[in-house]
């Protein structure tokens, strides 16, 4: 039921009596049905919980929810009060999960977590993956289905809102999200107090500032502001409305989400939500009975990963081409439509009602360093982090600031899949870069990143094993850039294209001699001399995997070699003595590279073999092995 | 100090006092004062872009210095500018290198790249190729409110053109793309009574000179002058020579 709240008084009511009823042993069955559960067929399960939840005499709720974290062990389910934690459900385990677990409380060991080491846990707290996380913004996506403003007022939404209309002037706001060393999420790890401040004090002449929430995430593997926006999106909302208060009260604040158009149901959601917050009286004309008129209005991007640099945004949201601009002028003064603007990514504003609600010792407690004098003097909150690759659990993970690699790695991720060798991990999306084992005890945190190279971006993590060749790495992400690049300037777009010509040349053993020193001088200039972001950060993973993997890079280059067997003109399929003549590998070749008849040894004419590894796929004898 | 009122700006340019207008472009601030700055992407009639980066100059402000382009970088109170720093320097050359790889059939930037000393160029080179993408014939179309051209593609794939690869309803044939271009990859060509921009697939019918008979402007271009001027367009009958000789006659001695 949704009511107009015309006072924060209105709304403190309407929660009480939405908590009277929602006591803690209340029967619940939560059904992920984030990106990761929906796509291995949550969205069918739901409907089955439903059915024969209606079928039968229980009293329980079902919550189809956001993104939960756990995309490994997808479809993922949690039966409250117990909160007993089943991974890879199907649709036949619907009638016992509701007999046995939502009935009678008990927990059914076939769909509970095993690790590795053969240890099953019942309760969600006690995974492995959940109990090693620090999860204050994820926390809610469990317990919210996304299109019930009730469920997120229930759990003490819109509340950091009231308090803050209530009892509080803009200017402290501001203040206390300067002293939180709140940095943005979005990449540039920007103090957002900062920025909040000088978009305050910038001249508006007529009173209108623009509050922007960068919804874009265009790294690719990256899904952390996708689970904000699907599963939780009041919580983004209600940070833009403080953002509101704070930056353009008294005035005319007004705002934008842009949403990359890759993601419907985050479009969806949000757009549902507004439309809630609207009619509750949290949007619109007189917010909660009092002066604040903001509204927000949705952006679809158009799918250019440089839309989400903030100067192409911008010009995105007003028509134009999404091409960056110099930001000689600040976009806190002059940004949308030359209009004061205040640009956050969608986890940072996650944050802000959090801040509030919790106080600033709770948040700065939580990370490194010290920000009570520098907001730049540390790194503070959580972070999510989409971590995938060679680890067991794959998934959205929620850690203090700080936390090692070593710990996301090991602790919460549970290692790279058993047989495989750690060998890197490649942090910060595809401008990033790429870190060895030797710095896996470094704090991850927004300074401690950049000086090794590499740096927090959105908050993209690729684990590596010995099966990935870094120079094959730094070539994918080199070419990704130089085709993501508007194009604009020189610097970046044929520089790029440049280092994606010498690359390729040494994946191929077609290296010069000198064309590591090129490789560096031309980086140099892409990094110092390009306009926008994208190029400045674009030599990040070529430069860090030449600064940990050079010797890879020198094999390549002398010896023509490719000691992760990766590239293609480097390596060699042989076959070996143990080869009985079956002819599985001979009939499955397609370009008859394959020589020797039934029960003869078989040999590969180099020449004509493509690589494509199909021979060493149907060898029921291991006989076949790649050679560099 | 600055003159508050009529928004005079003063700075620092290796040493030297300059004054500047609140405003404008460091670029135009510094050639104005005689020092050399190059460049391929600027000009004056139009607004900055930055995508040549040859115009790198290194700006400190406050106790913070970093190197910048000058052309879409506003000259403020106190700046201190160095131009030819040895950072500067060496990666112009390298922008250079990828100018030369980028568009070797262009004089304009092998001629630059010369006056630094680059003959050959360590990159892939692009042979045939004679534009660099600078956006000036977009940018001067638009500053003369005809709106014909825009980039297209991304990355190495971006390259000015009209709409669709294809014929534009609003190009007049002006040929103020041309003018402005630095390379000289827009060509102008005018022939048997017609205007050929290829480029730009354009060919229109050019109006015969009253009195000459020579083709001078496409007929287009000077309706749409005369419809803006509120003239007649047998105003425009003659070529700019003709009317010039028949104004001039109109003071002469019998
Ligand atoms: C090429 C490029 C792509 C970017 N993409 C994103 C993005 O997808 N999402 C985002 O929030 N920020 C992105 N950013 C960072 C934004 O420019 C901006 O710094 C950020 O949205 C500001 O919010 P924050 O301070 O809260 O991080 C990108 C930057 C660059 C240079
Ligand atoms: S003149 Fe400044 S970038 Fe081209």
């Amino acid at each position: 039921m949704e009511t107009r709240f015309h006072s924060v008084a209105d709304l403190e009511a309407y929660r009480r009596q939405l908590q009277a009823v929602r006591g803690p042993d209340r029967k619940i069955v939560s059904v992920c049905a984030g990106t990761g559960c929906r796509a291995c067929g949550a969205r069918g399960l739901a409907e089955v919980f439903r059915e024969e939840i209606a079928k039968s005499n229980l009293e329980v709720e079902l919550r189809v929810t956001g993104c939960q974290g756990f995309c490994e062990r997808s479809p993922v389910v949690v039966v409250q009060p117990q909160s007993i934690f089943y991974q890879r459900v199907k649709a036949i385990d619907v009638p016992e999960i509701l007999t046995e677990t939502v009935e009678k409380g008990t927990a059914i060991q076939r769909l509970l977590y095993t690790d590795s080491d053969g240890r099953t846990y019942e309760r969600e707290q006690d995974v492995p993956f959940y109990r090693h996380q620090t999860r204050s913004l994820l926390a809610f996506n469990g317990q919210i289905d996304p299109d019930s403003i009730d469920d997120y007022i229930a759990v003490g939404g819109y509340a950091a809102l009231g308090k803050v209309l209530q009892e509080r002037k803009p200017e402290e706001i501001v203040d206390l999200i300067l002293r939180s060393g709140l940095r943005g999420r979005g990449g540039g790890g920007f103090p957002a107090g900062v920025k909040w401040q000088s978009c305050r004090k910038a001249h508006a002449a007529d009173g209108i500032r623009y509050i922007l929430c960068n919804g874009d995430e265009g790294d690719p593997g990256a899904f952390m502001d996708c689970a904000l926006m699907e599963g939780n999106p009041h919580l983004v909302l209600e940070g833009m409305i403080l953002g509101a208060f704070a930056i353009g009260f008294p005035g005319q604040p007004k705002g934008y989400i842009y949403v990359r158009n890759e993601y419907p149901l985050a479009v969806e959601r949000l757009t549902r939500a507004i439309e809630q917050a609207r009619r509750c009286g949290l949007l619109g004309k007189g917010i909660l009975g009092t002066e604040l008129d903001f509204d927000i209005l949705i952006n679809k991007g158009g799918g250019a990963f440089v839309c989400g640099e903030s100067t192409a945004l911008m010009a995105s949201i007003e028509g134009f081409v999404g091409e960056p601009r110099a930001k000689h002028i600040h976009t806190a003064e002059q940004g949308l439509f030359d209009k004061p603007t205040n640009l956050n990514n969608v986890e940072t504003w996650a944050n802000v009602p959090l801040i509030i609600s919790r106080g600033l010792e709770w948040f700065t407690s939580i990370g490194t360093g010290d920000v009570s004098k520098d907001p730049w003097g540390g790194s503070k909150g959580t972070k999510i982090f989409a971590l995938v690759g060679k680890v067991n659990n794959t998934g959205l993970v929620e850690v203090p600031m700080g936390s090692t690699l070593r710990h996301i790695i090991w602790d919460v991720g549970g290692g790279p899949p058993p047989g495989k060798k750690f060998k890197a991990v490649q942090t910060g999306g595809p401008s990033g870069g790429c870190l060895p084992e030797s710095l896996l005890d470094l704090p991850v945190d927004f300074d401690r990143l950049t000086e090794a190279g590499s740096m927090m971006g959105s908050g993209g993590m690729i684990v590596m094993d010995e099966s990935t060749c870094m120079v094959d790495l730094a070539r994918y992400f080199l070419h990704f850039l130089a085709d993501e690049s508007c194009g604009k300037c020189v610097s970046c777009r044929e520089g790029l294209a440049q280092l994606c010509a010498i690359v390729d040349r040494i994946c191929k053993g077609e290296g010069r001699e000198g064309d590591l020193e090129l490789l560096k001088d031309l980086s140099t200039t892409v990094q110092t001399a390009s306009l926008c972001g994208l190029g400045q950060t674009a030599a990040n993973p070529l430069l860090s995997t030449m600064r940990y993997f050079e010797e890879e890079y020198i094999s390549h280059i002398h010896e023509h070699r490719c000691s992760a067997k990766v590239c293609k003109t480097l390596i060699r399929y042989v076959i070996d003595d143990s080869c009985d003549g079956c002819m599985a590998c001979n009939a499955q070749c397609g370009t008859k590279a394959i020589q020797g008849g039934k029960k003869a040894r078989h040999t590969i004419d180099d020449s004509l073999c493509t690589r494509c590894g199909v021979c060493m796929d149907v060898c029921k004898r291991n006989a076949i092995h790649v050679e560099s | 100090m600055a003159d508050e009122k009529c928004n005079v700006v003063e700075f620092k340019v290796q040493g030297q006092i300059c004054q500047g207008t609140l405003g404008e472009s460091l670029l135009s601030a510094l050639r104005r004062h005689g020092f050399e700055v190059p460049s391929l992407c600027f000009h004056e009639a139009v607004s900055s872009y930055g995508a040549c980066r040859l115009c790198l100059v290194e700006v400190k402000k406050g106790r913070r210095s970093k190197l910048t382009t000058s052309c879409n970088y506003p000259v403020q109170e106190g700046l201190e500018v160095q131009l030819d720093t040895d950072e500067v320097v060496r990666h112009r050359r390298i922008v250079l290198q990828l100018l030369l790889a980028a568009a070797p059939a262009a004089k304009a930037v092998r001629d630059l790249a010369a006056r630094y000393g680059i003959e050959e160029t360590p990159f892939v080179p692009r042979p045939e190729e004679d534009c660099i993408q600078c956006g000036l014939c977009i940018r001067i179309c638009e500053a003369v409110g005809v709106n014909a051209l825009g980039f297209a593609g991304r990355g190495v794939s971006k390259h000015a053109t009209t709409p669709y690869e294809e014929t534009s309803a609003a190009c007049v044939g002006c040929g103020a793309c041309a003018d402005v271009c630095p390379t000289g990859c827009v060509k102008v060509v005018d022939a048997d009574g017609f205007r050929t921009i290829e480029r730009w697939h354009l060919k229109v019918p050019l109006t015969l000179c009253k009195t000459c008979g020579r083709g001078f402007a496409p007929e287009v271009h000077l309706t749409r002058m005369a419809g803006q001027a509120k003239l007649e367009i047998a105003h425009l009958a003659n070529c700019p020579k003709c009317r010039g000789r028949a104004f001039a006659a109109e003071f002469r001695l019998p």
